[in-house]
């Protein structure tokens, strides 16, 4: 029987649980969490050679300087703002929608196909069935990988992956081929929508924003008051509790999935028919992925969602004047929303941990 | 004294003492183990023997005391200390890679180079022959039965060259077959010299296996007697600590008509295996029809078929002469079937961790009334009542409920399923857990049902507590009923017979 | 015949980055993390990776940067998931978006340096990287061709993979690891140190896919830096973990089919099969798509998912 001295190979720091904390603490937190990001980005900046603050003033003014540089602000948050509700639903139920991407460019197609082929439409009509098809579009692209998780547990992160790179180059192949604009000598791009086929500018902005700032209430009011949101949650926490207070968690999973992804595809069908006027394989352009770090920032709440997608596109949209002024490409944008998700992601853990250092109950064993 | 000196004791305890907040868990207990040796630790739920042996095994370090091992004072900071010292403690909860071969759980991180599959399992073979364990090194956990499970963390314990063994409730998942063998193994190993401490609150183990007995009461060692001195009475009156009385009251029952009539069923486990083996039985309005058996006997598995949550292979479950097998889980509840089913972890099931009292209290009426919109104003005046009455501790009723502590948890769950004003009422395990107060809580709380005319179903494992709450009490054994009787003319031993199937012999011994 | 041969050759190049981002996740998976951010740590590698060659010109250099940047990168995510419990999804995915952005940014910011207006890797690397015919083998009729053409990439990534293959299956740090990833709590009561664990290989997993990254920026455009050039490679690399069933030498085989799909494009005549360019580029995505549908429905046969992939690890709460 050997002995072994066991006195010093205790970890010196150790991670312990903590009671919640209060409300207002977790904004402090989270609040100091965004300031050491925004300190990490101007290291970051600064060692590309430029002046960190200088670039951070040029994106704030860049996205406000005037009417129009805001109007072009709010063009880039509408798509964003749209799908980040649409990915929140899901998220709601811990269904791992990472095809927002998908959603949105499969929407967007098959509004198209009413853009290009039924422009002679009553305009009102055309907006009407231009907008179901998005929704419906959408919601079919998710509705395939909540019908396979449900039946067979197929991996749903992977699977709504995949299914954004198909619906890329479906549009790819639309674009080459069967939709190809018969005006443009060979070049492959779809045509531009006809007048009647595109959405109506209020304030000088296409009204895709009154929508967005709709749906903000409206998915607001569903997941907070309604039956069906109540459902969400409850899915989302513990399967097993929802099927003990007799929930049918299929039946919830497929509809919310189809909701998640319609909203999605309703965004899609935004930003072609109001803002592209046309439909490019860039129609999404990473916005499906923004979007899932703009809804977990904003820790679901659509509330928030709508002030972090604001945020978002004050940085892209003012990171692009940063690109004419300073040279700094507008990639800078994904690599600062990085940082922040980064910090963000680490203060979380304080929240509901803490370190204790391990010498409080070494010592107070040898007592 | 000479005699002593030699015999150098496995493990001494001294003084050991751990708080967890408020509560003192162990109470400078006191505790001597010697090579050769099976010493039973013995004591209700609660009582500090889980606490005592995680001490030993390094999960908790002490608050005060010294522990020796060998004659030598220790520090054991971590399960690897524990190991290096030759302790090797087997979890009630298996700690074992499912996907591993049994062998590669036995290696898993002992030191050294890994050897070819061949040389290690003859060496698990060879070790296993030595203490009369069966065992196939190179089969699947996953596919090992709950005892041969146990072999394999025996063996890992073992492998390590383990002289000190620490068995956390060995037998509640396993038969008394089973149990048999367990205990053969475990006189052989004490013959080769090896000092073993089993945890148990089953008398009838103790006398069969142990050569003493450590028994504590609330967190400190009232004593520790040899098994040959003693009787289950004894034992029983040490463990509790006077005569055994709890004194819950058992209003008689007023009505005997059945409202619900069990006939001929059988489930299935998710698995395959049978859980529920072809049982019929009735429980009646105004009676609390107590349930007992060994862990795992098909207690969650009937209890999950009559709320719809797990499809019956045949039989039927007739409600008011209404069969309810094939109905879902809602039209259950709506027919006032009401069931707290109390798993592993009341938040798992009954209750969403994450959500405050007045969403708890939405989760099986949230449908009901119409339109698309939930009312949260009558759940709130609910959870308001619910705390006034039930006496929640919580900061109110917006307060996330994994928040709050066991007992009141339960309070909520419970509470929340007595004002669904049941006409049957399911309860499994609701004193799991909780401390002396709260368990009488849930015990008035159940009589006040059952003199509303509700039928109780209670799922125990307090022999002594189904035996002063229970009216008829029905036992389980393998998915089977081995008997229903009148709680007030049976007695703990014959209960404890028919839980363990045709075992008669043990209890007579 | 020849045109086989030319295929199949093809195949191996294009499935080579795909290889190593697969069996640096398989690594990454079997601690029982998923790390989303394969296609990041590839950007960030393909970035330093190239940018190191681009300065020194020298071969080994260009791959070593690459590799400790994908470290770095997985550094980020081990720290994050690992030590404060972070979502596994949205940190990899976080990471991903992270590590486009910086490889995009640094690329143009360089390339706004650059005299010339490109950036082309200069002669020597490129003639290394290129590899070619081995003396004496090369020359073989077909099995030259087949066998010993190809850039170092390729040899590299085979020999990782199979050397991941031993390590994860004959080693005991292997067996430690698949413990970890199966259930860590009964790792941590055999007394392995869990975290550490979990470092080591995330870390390690990350630095492979960072070489698979290197060879996206150096090899795919001819040794000139294009934006997006790992263009979704580690995202089918994530996929073809579950493809593999989570062994590195059954990566290679799927790598290189993935590869072949990859290509197929250039060497089916339009007039055999009429399909639409799209359908070529879109089948890699297709078929991962199906494999995945396919490997859930099937029920039987010892799946290798390790069975606590995506839970974080936090001892107190057993």
């Amino acid at each position: 029987m050997k002995t072994v001295e066991n006195t010093s190979n205790e970890p010196l720091v150790r991670v312990v649980k903590r009671s919640e904390l209060p409300y207002g603490k977790t904004v402090l937190l989270r609040l100091a969490a965004v300031i050491l990001s925004l300190a990490a980005g101007g290291i970051f900046i600064a060692c590309v050679g430029q002046n960190p603050f200088v670039i951070y003033k040029t994106i704030l003014s860049g996205a406000c300087r005037s009417v129009m540089a805001f109007q072009g602000t709010v063009k880039i948050m509408i798509p964003l703002l749209i799908s980040s509700l649409g990915v929140t639903l899901a998220f709601k139920m811990k269904f791992w929608n990472i095809g927002a991407e998908g959603q949105i460019i499969f929407g967007a197609t098959c509004a198209t196909f009413f853009a290009l082929f039924c422009s002679g439409w009553n305009h009102v009509v055309l907006v009407a069935v231009m907008f179901l098809a998005g929704i419906i579009g959408g919601g079919l692209w998710g509705l395939l990988p909540a019908f396979f998780k449900v039946k067979y547990h197929t991996n749903e992160t992977l699977f709504t992956l995949m299914l954004n790179y198909i619906a890329l180059h479906l549009v790819s192949y639309l674009r080459d081929g069967p939709w190809m604009d018969p005006g443009s000598q060979g070049f492959p791009k779809i045509a531009r929508f006809d007048k009647n086929a595109s959405l109506d500018k209020v304030l000088g902005i296409q009204f895709g924003w009154l929508i967005a700032l709709a749906l903000v209430a409206g998915v607001y009011i569903y997941i907070r008051y309604t039956k069906q949101g109540y459902e969400i949650s409850v899915v989302g926490e513990s399967q097993d509790t929802a099927r003990y207070a007799g929930m049918n968690v299929r039946k919830i999973v497929l509809r919310t999935m189809f909701f998640s992804g319609g909203i999605c595809g309703m965004a899609g069908m935004i930003q072609a028919t109001g803002s592209d006027i046309t439909l490019t394989a860039s129609v999404a352009g990473g916005v499906g992925f923004t979007a899932i770090i703009v809804a977990w920032l904003a820790q679901l709440n659509p509330v928030s969602i709508l002030i972090v997608s604001f945020l978002f596109s004050v940085l892209e949209k003012g990171s692009s004047v940063v690109q004419s002024d300073f040279g700094l490409s507008t990639d800078c944008a994904d690599v600062l929303q990085g940082i922040i998700l980064f910090f963000i992601l680490g203060c979380e853990f304080f929240v509901r941990y803490k370190f204790q250092r391990a010498k409080s109950a070494s010592k107070k064993q040898t007592q | 004294m000479a005699e002593q000196d030699k015999k150098v004791c496995a493990i001494e305890c001294r003084k050991i003492t751990k708080v967890f907040g408020q509560v003192v868990a162990n109470d400078g207990i006191d505790l001597k183990v010697q090579y050769g040796e099976i010493l039973a630790l013995l004591g209700e739920n609660g009582s500090g023997k889980t606490t005592l042996m995680n001490m030993l095994s390094g999960i908790y370090h002490p608050d005060s005391g010294q522990i020796f091992i060998g004659g030598k004072e220790v520090k054991i900071n971590s399960p690897v200390d524990a190991m290096g010292l030759g302790i090797g403690m087997i979890h009630q909860h298996f700690k074992l890679v499912e996907a591993f071969q049994a062998m590669d759980n036995i290696i898993l991180g002992v030191k050294g180079k890994k050897e070819k599959g061949k040389v290690t399992g003859e060496k698990i073979r060879a070790i296993s022959h030595a203490y009369g364990l069966e065992i196939e090194p190179e089969k699947y956990v996953c596919d090992m039965s709950v005892s041969e499970k146990q072999t394999v963390e025996i063996l890992k314990v073992l492998y390590r060259g383990a002289q000190i063994l620490i068995l956390d409730e060995p037998t509640a998942v396993l038969t008394p077959q089973e149990t048999e063998k367990l205990f053969e193994i475990l006189r052989k190993m004490k013959d080769k010299g090896c000092a073993i401490i089993i945890i148990t609150h089953k008398l009838q183990e103790v006398l069969s296996i142990s050569d003493r007995v450590t028994i504590l009461r609330k967190g400190k060692s009232v004593g520790t007697v040899r098994t040959a001195d003693c009787d289950a009475r004894k034992l029983t009156e040490l463990m509790v600590g006077r005569p055994v009385s709890l004194e819950i009251q058992r209003p008689p029952v007023k009505n005997c008509e059945t409202i619900l009539k069990v006939v001929d069923l059988t489930v299935d486990k998710a698995d395959g295996s049978r859980a529920i083996d072809d049982i019929s039985f009735d429980i009646r309005r105004g009676e609390i029809l107590g349930v007992a058996g060994v862990a795992g006997s098909g207690q969650k598995e009937l209890c999950e078929a009559i709320a719809g949550l797990l499809h019956a292979c045949k039989g039927a479950i007739l409600f008011n002469k209404e069969n309810l097998l094939g109905k879902t889980p809602s039209e259950i509840i709506e027919k006032g079937v009401s069931m707290s089913f109390v798993p592993e972890d009341r938040l798992g099931m009954g209750l969403v961790a994450s959500m405050g009292m007045t969403d708890n209290m939405l989760l099986k009426s949230y449908h009901k009334g119409k339109g698309p919109f939930i009312r949260r104003k009558p759940a709130g005046e609910l959870a308001k009542r619910l705390i006034e009455k039930l006496a929640i501790a919580t900061p109110g009723p917006e307060t996330p409920v994994r928040l709050l502590s066991g007992g009141n948890v339960q309070k909520v769950l419970l509470g929340r399923e007595i004002e669904s004003s049941p006409s049957v009422l399911i309860t499994a395990y609701p004193v799991r857990g909780l401390d002396i107060n709260s368990s009488y809580t849930v015990y008035d709380l159940l009589n006040e049902q059952k003199s509303k005319n509700v039928a109780v179903m209670y799922i125990g494992e307090d022999l002594d507590v189904l035996l002063e709450l229970s009216d008829r009490i029905m036992v389980l054994c393998h998915g089977k009923i081995t008997g229903i009787v009148d709680a007030a003319k049976t007695t703990k031993e014959e209960i404890g017979m028919m839980m363990t199937g045709g075992h008669k012999a043990a209890v007579s011994e | 015949m020849d045109i086989i041969i030319k295929f199949l050759v093809a195949a191996v190049g294009a499935g080579t980055p795909l290889l190593f981002g697969t069996v640096g996740e398989i690594l990454t998976e079997k601690t029982g993390h998923l790390n989303l951010g394969v296609e990041g740590m590839m950007a960030i590698g393909a970035c330093i990776g190239f940018m190191a060659g681009y300065y020194t010109d020298n071969f080994l250099i260009a791959i070593l940067a690459g590799a400790a940047a994908g470290a770095l990168a997985a550094l980020i995510y081990a720290v994050l998931t690992v030590t404060f419990m972070a979502n596994q999804n949205v940190t990899g995915l976080t990471l991903t978006i992270f590590g486009i952005g910086f490889a995009n940014f640094i690329g143009i910011f360089v390339l706004s340096k650059s005299p010339e207006g490109t950036l082309k890797l200069p002669e020597g690397i490129t003639a290394v990287m290129r590899g070619g015919a081995l003396p004496g083998l090369g020359g073989l009729p077909i099995l030259g061709e087949l066998l010993f053409s190809y850039s170092p990439f390729v040899y590299i990534g085979i020999m990782i993979a199979l050397v991941g293959g031993w390590y994860l299956n004959k080693t005991k740090a292997g067996l430690n690891l698949k413990a970890v990833g199966e259930n860590p709590g009964a790792a941590d009561a055999a007394g392995i140190k869990v975290t550490r664990v979990k470092y080591l290989n995330i870390i390690l997993g990350g630095a492979i896919c960072g070489i698979g990254g290197v060879y996206c920026s150096m090899i795919i455009n001819g040794g000139v830096w294009i934006s997006n050039n790992v263009g979704g490679l580690g995202w089918i690399a994530v996929a073809l973990v579950i493809f593999a069933n989570w062994q590195p030498s059954a990566a290679i085989l799927g790598s290189f089919v993935f590869g072949a799909l990859r290509v197929l494009k250039y060497y089916i005549p339009q007039s055999i099969l009429p399909f639409p360019v799209a359908f070529y580029d879109m089948l890699p995505f297709l078929m991962t798509a199906l494999v995945l549908v396919a490997s859930s429905m099937r029920k039987s046969g010892r799946i290798n998912l390790p069975a606590a992939l995506g839970l974080n690890y936090f001892r107190e709460e057993r």
